[in-house]
């Protein structure tokens, strides 16, 4: 990967471009035919294309939002606008950055092009992620709408109340159980699936795999309705869990309500565990697809039964996998939300971290302790973050 | 894809006596118990969707006094829950705002990070090492992290801006970043480096090499991380019920909305999950590859 610093060949360029009064500096460089030194007239353009585009793409997005009389009203206008604008502009602008680089001596041309190409993705970020989470954990010190220090009083708070514990516990819950049942699942399908015929693997594996394009709302609609509902006993019932309950003679349940060994925790986590396994079949089948056949038959000549053959030959081989999975999985499991906020809000103690996040933001306004959670919830990232960096630090160095 | 071409091989070269019921096309032993395993999981899987397809199609008073398996026999089968849903909740509306967020805020981050995926692919530079890190490291910073602060600078506040496409277009622009620019630059790292070269000792700028080379040859990744990010931001909840205002909202949040008015609009709320789903299941079963390469190049996202 090294930057190429060797100059082009002369007969790509040999004409000498007779309005660059510079070539006639008698500098080293000047002597490359495509090094121009400063071009300044190359570079004013460059600078002013680059603030102009900022300047049009700013304040056309601007105005969708401050003037759409301008556009007739027209959502469907100003979505294609927004579209064309943000890449056209995107791609105009870097056109521009490129000129005013290249109108650079080539030594600092080749320093800086790598930092233009750059800036633009990383303001992006440093303006709706770095900044912001910075932000937060200065106001996770300050009061219910961050005019005034309060101090530690938002973690005191926090760390007095048992409904902040009782979420706590619930997230270790999700976290213990969630990515382990998703990643055993997710085994159990890959290799299954990997005995079936061709046809029949695609088929199976594009069902399993399907709820993941279902949207977390719809995946508690589609479990709210028809598996979770529960109507008075004696009546017929529609959902699938209490019909089967009542079937043996069981009295239907109010199946989210009931917090005993926190049963609808458990329900609740049933359903994420439906949206993921399929992520996590995907990718463990991919890695058990790659489990080189001869270690396999080698194991099977020895006389190893493919009990043993799995567990001694095939897990040790994905296993790297299966922790990537596992720890996708608690990442989003860390930070889960939609479910508990549609289907109970934290009601019955099934409350989550994230959850409380939002109504403390949302519902109550309360910016210093919403901002304080968010900071629990970061340090409580920074285990896997050190992980996740470790194992990229491996595997680039494996590359 | 490599296992099909292996089956016609077999197929055509095995001698046909050892093709007995107890085998596959390919020679393998067939299984049994596999085969009725995943039967009974693909149909646990699938159920509940279906059940929510059948209920959706079936009249309130249906709905609430029989089981949605009873349906084929009980009957109440109507199609006035979507007329009616796409009129009271305005799914219609919403529906069309989720299109015009979801589409551009798809395709912005890709031009952004596409070129900063190339300086890290294909260049040296200080710091490099340092910054590959932060990105690494912000794809598991939780998004919430973001918001009380960005509510402040949209809102009235700051910009103004909130509650409209492009508070959330910037929204999603900045949050998938990191992860755009983590495919793209897996990707670009197993493209062949001599092309680079070749067309810098040719005189290219490296705007060229990353317009007329690079770009087009990263298509497949682009394609990836463009379908998660589509599935992303039409299934997202939280940042559309933040920074749109009702008008502006998409479905997902009106789905929200009818889950939270739970008994009035029970027939309502099957017909929306089901238009919800819709889009992002066409989407699911098109591109389908591509999505999983997605995931197998870059799983994680904030």
């Amino acid at each position: 990967m090294t930057y190429s610093h060797s100059t082009p060949p002369v007969g790509g360029e040999t004409a000498v471009d007779e309005s660059d009064p510079r070539v006639d500096d008698a500098s080293p460089e000047a002597t490359v035919p495509s090094d121009y030194g400063l071009q300044p007239v190359k570079l004013l353009i460059g600078v002013l294309g680059v603030a102009a585009t900022l300047w049009v793409m700013m304040n056309l997005f601007l105005a969708f939002a401050y003037h759409p009389e301008w556009f007739f009203d027209s959502k469907i206008l100003m979505g294609t606008l927004g579209l064309v604008v943000g890449v056209g502009g995107a791609a105009v602008l870097f056109w521009f950055i490129n000129v005013a680089i290249e109108a650079l001596p080539r030594k600092l041309e080749h320093g800086l092009v790598p930092y233009a190409f750059l800036i633009p993705g990383f303001s992006l970020m440093a303006l709706t992620l770095f900044y912001p989470t910075i932000q937060s954990i200065h106001y996770s010190f300050a009061n219910r709408d961050s005019t005034e220090y309060v101090g530690l009083q938002n973690y005191r708070e926090l760390f007095s109340e048992g409904a902040f514990w009782s979420a706590v516990l619930n997230n270790v819950l999700w976290i213990a159980i969630v990515p382990a049942v998703t990643v055993a699942l997710g085994v159990v399908v890959a290799v299954l699936a990997d005995k079936l015929s061709a046809s029949s693997e695609k088929w199976a594996k594009s069902f399993i795999f399907m709820p993941m394009a279902i949207s977390f709302v719809a995946a508690s609609a589609i479990w709210l309705t028809t598996i979770y509902a529960y109507q008075p006993p004696g009546a017929a019932q529609t959902g699938a869990l209490n019909a089967i309950v009542q079937q043996f003679g069981g009295t239907p349940q109010s199946w989210l309500s009931i917090d005993t060994a926190r049963l609808n925790s458990l329900l609740l986590m049933v359903i994420l565990v439906w949206l993921q396994t399929g992520f996590a079949m995907v990718l463990l089948s991919s890695a058990i697809k790659g489990v080189p056949e001869d270690t396999i038959e080698a194991a099977r000549i020895d006389g190893a039964s493919e009990w043993q053959i799995f567990w001694q030959v095939i897990i040790p081989q994905i296993l790297g996998t299966i922790i990537t999975v596992f720890i996708t999985v608690v990442i989003l499991v860390l930070k889960v939300f939609d479910i508990v906020y549609v289907l109970t809000n934290g009601r019955d103690n099934t409350n989550v971290i994230a959850n409380m996040f939002f109504n403390e933001m949302f519902a109550r306004g309360q910016a210093g302790r919403a901002t304080a959670i968010v900071v629990i919830l970061l340090i409580a990232v920074i285990p896997i973050l050190i992980f996740q960096v470790k194992q990229f630090r491996e595997q680039e160095a494996t590359r | 894809m490599s296992s099909t071409t292996v089956d016609d091989r077999s197929t055509t070269v095995t001698p046909p006596k050892t093709r007995g019921a107890g085998r596959l096309k390919d020679g393998r032993q067939r299984s049994p118990v596999a085969m009725v395993v995943m039967l009974l999981l693909v149909l646990l899987w699938i159920t509940p969707t279906l059940g929510l397809l059948v209920t959706s199609f079936r009249t309130r008073d249906a709905a609430a006094t029989s089981g949605w398996w009873e349906a084929l026999w009980a009957g109440g089968w109507t199609t006035t829950n979507y007329s009616r849903v796409i009129e009271q909740a305005d799914l219609g509306t919403a529906f069309l705002n989720g299109i015009l967020v979801a589409v551009p805020a798809t395709i912005i981050p890709i031009m952004f990070a596409a070129f900063a995926a190339y300086a890290f692919t294909f260049m040296d530079f200080k710091g490099k090492d340092v910054l590959f890190i932060v990105i690494v490291a912000v794809m598991v910073v939780p998004i919430q992290a973001a918001f009380q602060p960005l509510l402040d600078v949209l809102g009235p506040r700051g910009l103004g801006i909130s509650g409209q496409y492009l508070a959330v277009w910037l929204l999603h622009t900045g949050f998938g970043m990191p992860l755009c620019i983590y495919i793209l630059r897996n990707y670009m790292s197993s493209l062949p480096f001599s092309i680079v070269e070749s067309a810098r000792i040719d005189g290219c700028s490296n705007f060229q090499i990353f317009w007329k080379l690079i770009a087009p040859m990263s298509m497949p990744a682009i394609a990836a991380f463009a379908t998660l990010q589509f599935l992303w931001v039409w299934n997202d909840l939280l940042i559309a019920k933040l920074f749109l205002t009702n008008d502006n909202t998409t479905v997902i949040v009106k789905l929200q909305q009818l889950l939270g008015t739970q008994g009035q609009g029970a027939e309502l709320l099957t017909a929306g999950a089901f238009i919800s789903i819709v889009l992002p299941m066409i989407v699911f079963f098109v591109l389908q590859n591509f999505l999983v390469r997605g995931m197998t190049s870059g799983a994680v996202k904030g």
